[in-house]
């Protein structure tokens, strides 16, 4: 049975790697996760192309789940998600929920072998 | 309101939409982002995070480096092009915004398109422009000078009183609040600021009026 992946996406280099950090220090190795921050410059921002390379990074055939920050971190992967291959398209979502805490409860989650869905739900159960 | 306006001082006809026409229409547009980039950064230093000036010259100055291999495309597959470009390069919101916009274009125009195709085609990448955005006019966006114009498109206004309807469009977010967007997180502090994605919007569509205008 494969494990859900993870992907976080902040504007900042240092959040993502802090965030993904901080996943692997509760789940381990098991989880594929990726993160990725700064923009197409490695200014602060994002970057589709990163965004599309860390989904291959931390792609699982249980499908991925990412989390974002700011505004352009959520357009840049809803259109990285709508240019992939049609038959992964579909496998992967965006969780409406806080970067840091979405990461850690989703990987937490994902490493119990929870579906794409639940993955997503008990993450996104933080949000107000 | 009616799209169908085929008797117009200027259409988009293919004769005169050649290679060297769409080397200057896009070159026009890519140039007068380039040149407004001081502008378009203080705007959003002022209710955003400053960055979409550098952010859209990055954009614009790869569609410059490759002008003569654009210029040579189909007009659906330049304007893919210009999108992809923009999508890569740009980061932050604008770039998938804008980068859907000029995807969407490429996608709904026809090679060599009448007015009123173009019209129709502008309408459609709107619609496009809004999901990505899951915003709509009056949220002090790109899309308050995008809908507006293309409305005066469609009506069959001429290049001249496009471009003064843009760039009034752009001004007229000044006292709008923003609800959607980084400035949104200024709430009433976003009031009295032009929107830099209004402003970029109206520099694109005054760039192609010019170009258009000059016959």
């Amino acid at each position: 049975m494969s494990i859900v992946g993870i992907v976080i996406v902040s504007h900042s280099p240092k959040v993502a790697e802090g965030a993904a950090d901080m996943v692997r220090q509760m789940v381990g190795r098991e989880v594929p996760l990726a993160w990725t921050g700064g923009g197409p410059t490695g200014e602060l921002g994002t970057s589709f192309e990163a965004i599309t390379e860390a989904i291959h990074r931390a792609w699982s055939d249980a499908g991925v789940a990412i989390l974002v920050d700011l505004g352009g971190a959520e357009t840049n992967s809803e259109m990285a998600i709508e240019m992939l291959a049609e038959e992964k398209r579909g496998r992967v979502v965006i969780c409406n929920a806080p970067i840091v805490e979405g990461a850690v409860i989703a990987a937490t989650e994902a490493s119990g072998g929870a579906n794409l869905a639940t993955v997503r739900r008990t993450a996104e159960e933080l949000s107000p | 309101m009616a799209v169908t306006t085929e008797n117009t001082p200027r259409s988009l006809d293919v004769d005169w939409l050649d290679r060297e026409r769409k080397r200057r229409l896009i070159g026009a547009v890519a140039e007068r982002i380039v040149a407004h980039v001081d502008e378009l950064t203080a705007l959003d230093a002022a209710i955003g995070d400053g960055d979409h000036g550098y952010n859209m010259k990055r954009g614009f100055e790869a569609v410059l480096q490759d002008l003569d291999s654009l210029s040579a495309m189909s007009l659906p597959d330049l304007l893919k092009a210009v999108g992809m470009k923009l999508v890569t390069k740009v980061g932050g919101a604008s770039g998938p915004l804008y980068g859907t916009l000029f995807l969407a274009l490429g996608k709904e125009l026809p090679a060599e398109p009448s007015r009123a195709q173009a019209a129709i085609a502008f309408g459609a990448a709107i619609v496009a422009v809004r999901a990505r955005g899951k915003s709509d006019a009056g949220q002090k966006t790109m899309l308050d000078v995008l809908i507006p114009t293309q409305r005066a498109f469609a009506a069959g206004c001429d290049a001249a009183d496009l471009k003064k309807a843009a760039l009034a469009a752009a001004e007229a977010t000044a006292p709008m609040r923003a609800t959607r967007g980084r400035a949104s997180f200024l709430g009433e502090r976003s009031i009295g600021h032009v929107d830099p994605g209004a402003r970029s919007s109206s520099l694109m569509i005054a760039a192609l009026c010019d170009e258009f205008g000059e016959g």
